[in-house]
């Protein structure tokens, strides 16, 4: 048996339950809080106590624990979300077993041979993953989903045991932020800038293209750590992940770090003075030139298009 | 307060990933390294903390003799002093790590007495394994929140946030904890010449631990096809701006 760790029903759960299912043994699943609907496992077992009221990740993975003691599975999987890595590792430090983060493949066995990645998508890692239960997340994006239709699973609730230590890391409060437009996650279009921009005023000209185009700003993180923009804006490894219809990316070189953000992005547009940048290596459109130059002129020549 | 800030060295990679012909690691001759932003973060807030409250900050790695130069760089932002735990260049897997890591915590507090905070990075920029600060919580028995840009001190608890879509989600932790952070946690400053000079100067503690068996084995490393595309030119400078529209209208967004 595989248990699959659900955090919310949705594309990535359903990644998760393909990746599962693969693994070729009955699939069960863990909720907590209440039962997400999902198709496609046996049985869902959900965790009810006041706590799941909120995230609370030490008690979800007590929660986790018990159901794999009680039920013994050959692995326990969940999306490589923030949230399903933080409840695996949870998981995997009170067991005592190793947890394998972000796999894109597995093979069923014992030791099970994963495949994993590193440095937020630019690498791959081959690996050997002991110890029992089998932990492991899976890389978002990754891997197809598994359409939810079937049967209707059965629900069976649990109270898990919790400590006080258990209970005591839970989200006590949620602030709502200011409505910041449009979302560099979601938007359709990006228009980024790096270092090429030269300094904040730069970006005046990538602000004027994004609105155009209904789209979002972004940058590099030479231009976070020069303070020109704040880091909400960061396209990367470790800023955020985008994946838009097309990505126009203007004075930016290409870092490994900086594409692991736009790897979902549809189709590249680099605009960038140097014909040799490294960028050009993963980009479907290149403008070779001074974005200082360019970008206005296409901001122009929209304008133009739509009889402006 | 005493507070302590974990950090792994790691190759700072260019446009291309390139491996050693064992397929083992990046072939780093022509590299240089760094930390994870995540880390360097973490090193801002410490150094931040002890400028506000007093006491001392540690900060710790587990790598080759070459790792005292990121020891160095995070006490050139500040730390005071560091522990560097001494391998041999060899991978260790992330329940070895934390394991060691335990170990030089114990060690450290059993002569100075408790951390009341230990920062690390939500993830290792190369392994992104997403657990060792979670493990080393457990160890201790200390509470631990991760995924965090914000953390501050309130009272004798600290209060760490999160970023999720629609806002901020709030965790309070009694001290001592463990905190994950995320870069964007702060602005890291950077460092000055006479603080690099002292940094020279102030005192890295050194041990040798053993290498225990790995129980997430690294097999090989693989480049991930995608790279080596034919990107088509539009133009050269302005010219190219109606060639440009016209891939935006075929796409649909213009
Ligand atoms: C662990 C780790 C994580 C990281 N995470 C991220 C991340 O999340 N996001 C990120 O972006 N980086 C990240 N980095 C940093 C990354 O390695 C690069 O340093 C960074 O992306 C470089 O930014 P850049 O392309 O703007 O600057 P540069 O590399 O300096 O490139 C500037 C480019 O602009 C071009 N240019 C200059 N002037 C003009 C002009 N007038 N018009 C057009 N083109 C021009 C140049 O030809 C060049 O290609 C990370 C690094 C590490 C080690
Ligand atoms: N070799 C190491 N030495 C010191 N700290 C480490 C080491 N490996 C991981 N860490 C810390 O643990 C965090 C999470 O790493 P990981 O679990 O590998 O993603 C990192 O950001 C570091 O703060």
């Amino acid at each position: 048996m595989v248990i699959v760790y659900i955090e919310e029903a949705g594309e990535l759960a359903q990644q998760a339950l393909a990746f599962a299912h693969e693994l070729g043994e009955p699939l069960h699943a863990l909720a907590a809080g209440g039962a997400p609907a999902v198709a496609g496992v046996e049985t869902i077992h959900v965790a009810e106590d006041d706590v799941f009221a909120s995230h609370a990740p030490a008690a979800i993975a007590q929660a986790l624990v018990e159901l794999v003691e009680r039920l013994a599975p050959t692995a326990v999987v969940a999306a490589g979300t923030e949230r399903g890595n933080e409840v695996l590792a949870h998981a995997a430090a009170r067991l005592d077993v190793p947890f394998s983060a972000n796999c894109v493949a597995a093979t069923a066995g014992d030791p099970m041979h994963v495949t994993r990645v590193r440095w937020g998508g630019s690498l791959l890692e081959d690996a050997r993953l002991h110890g029992s239960p089998k932990l492991l997340t899976v890389q978002p994006h990754a891997v197809p989903a598994a359409e939810n239709t079937g049967d209707e699973p059965e629900t069976e609730a649990f109270a898990p045991t919790l400590s006080e230590g258990d209970r005591l890391v839970r989200v006590v409060e949620r602030v709502a932020a200011a409505d910041g437009g449009i979302s560099l996650a979601d938007a359709k279009v990006v228009v980024s800038a790096g270092r090429g921009a030269g300094s904040p005023e730069g970006f005046g000209i990538i602000e004027e293209l994004a609105g155009l185009l209904g789209g979002a700003v972004g940058c590099s993180r030479a231009v976070t750590m020069a303070g020109w923009r704040p880091h909400t804006d960061q396209v990367g490894q470790t800023g955020t992940k985008i994946a838009p219809e097309i990505y126009i990316a203007c004075g930016i070189s290409g870092a490994t770090q900086h594409m692991a953000g736009c790897k979902g992005a549809k189709a590249l547009l680099a605009i960038n003075t140097d014909a040799d940048a490294p960028i050009l290596a993963s980009a479907d459109y290149a403008v070779i030139g001074d974005l200082h130059e360019v970008v206005p002129a296409v901001s122009a020549e929209l304008r133009k298009a739509r009889g402006d | 307060m005493r507070v302590l800030v974990c950090v792994k060295r790691v190759p700072l990679t260019g446009g291309r990933m390139v491996l050693t012909e064992n397929a083992q690691a990046i072939e780093t001759r022509h590299l240089g390294f760094t930390i994870s932003p995540h880390e360097e973060c973490g090193v801002e807030e410490a150094v931040r903390i002890v400028e506000a409250h007093g006491g001392e900050s540690v900060v710790l790695t587990l790598g080759p003799k070459e790792a005292e130069e990121q020891l160095r760089d995070a006490m050139a932002l500040g730390m005071d002093r560091a522990i560097h735990l001494v391998t041999d260049g060899e991978e260790w897997d992330p329940q070895a790590t934390a394991s060691a890591i335990v170990d030089a915590i114990r060690e450290d507090e059993s002569a100075n007495g408790p951390f009341d905070l230990v920062f690390f990075g939500n993830e290792s920029a190369d392994g992104g394994n997403y657990q060792v600060g979670i493990r080393v919580a457990y160890s201790l028995g200390r509470p631990v929140a991760t995924g965090l840009k914000g953390v501050t001190f309130e009272g004798g608890n600290v209060r760490c946030e999160q970023e999720v879509a629609g806002g901020r989600d709030v965790y309070v932790l009694p001290r001592p904890a463990v905190v994950g952070v995320l870069e964007g946690l702060n602005l890291p400053r950077y460092p000055s010449v006479p603080a690099k000079l002292r940094a020279q100067r102030k005192p890295v503690e050194s041990r040798t631990p053993s290498r225990p068996e790995s129980r997430l084995e690294k097999v090989r490393l693989v480049v991930p096809e995608g790279q080596g595309k034919e990107a088509v030119i539009l133009g050269h400078g302005p010219e190219a701006a109606p060639a440009v529209v016209e891939v935006l209208q075929q796409i649909g967004v213009a």
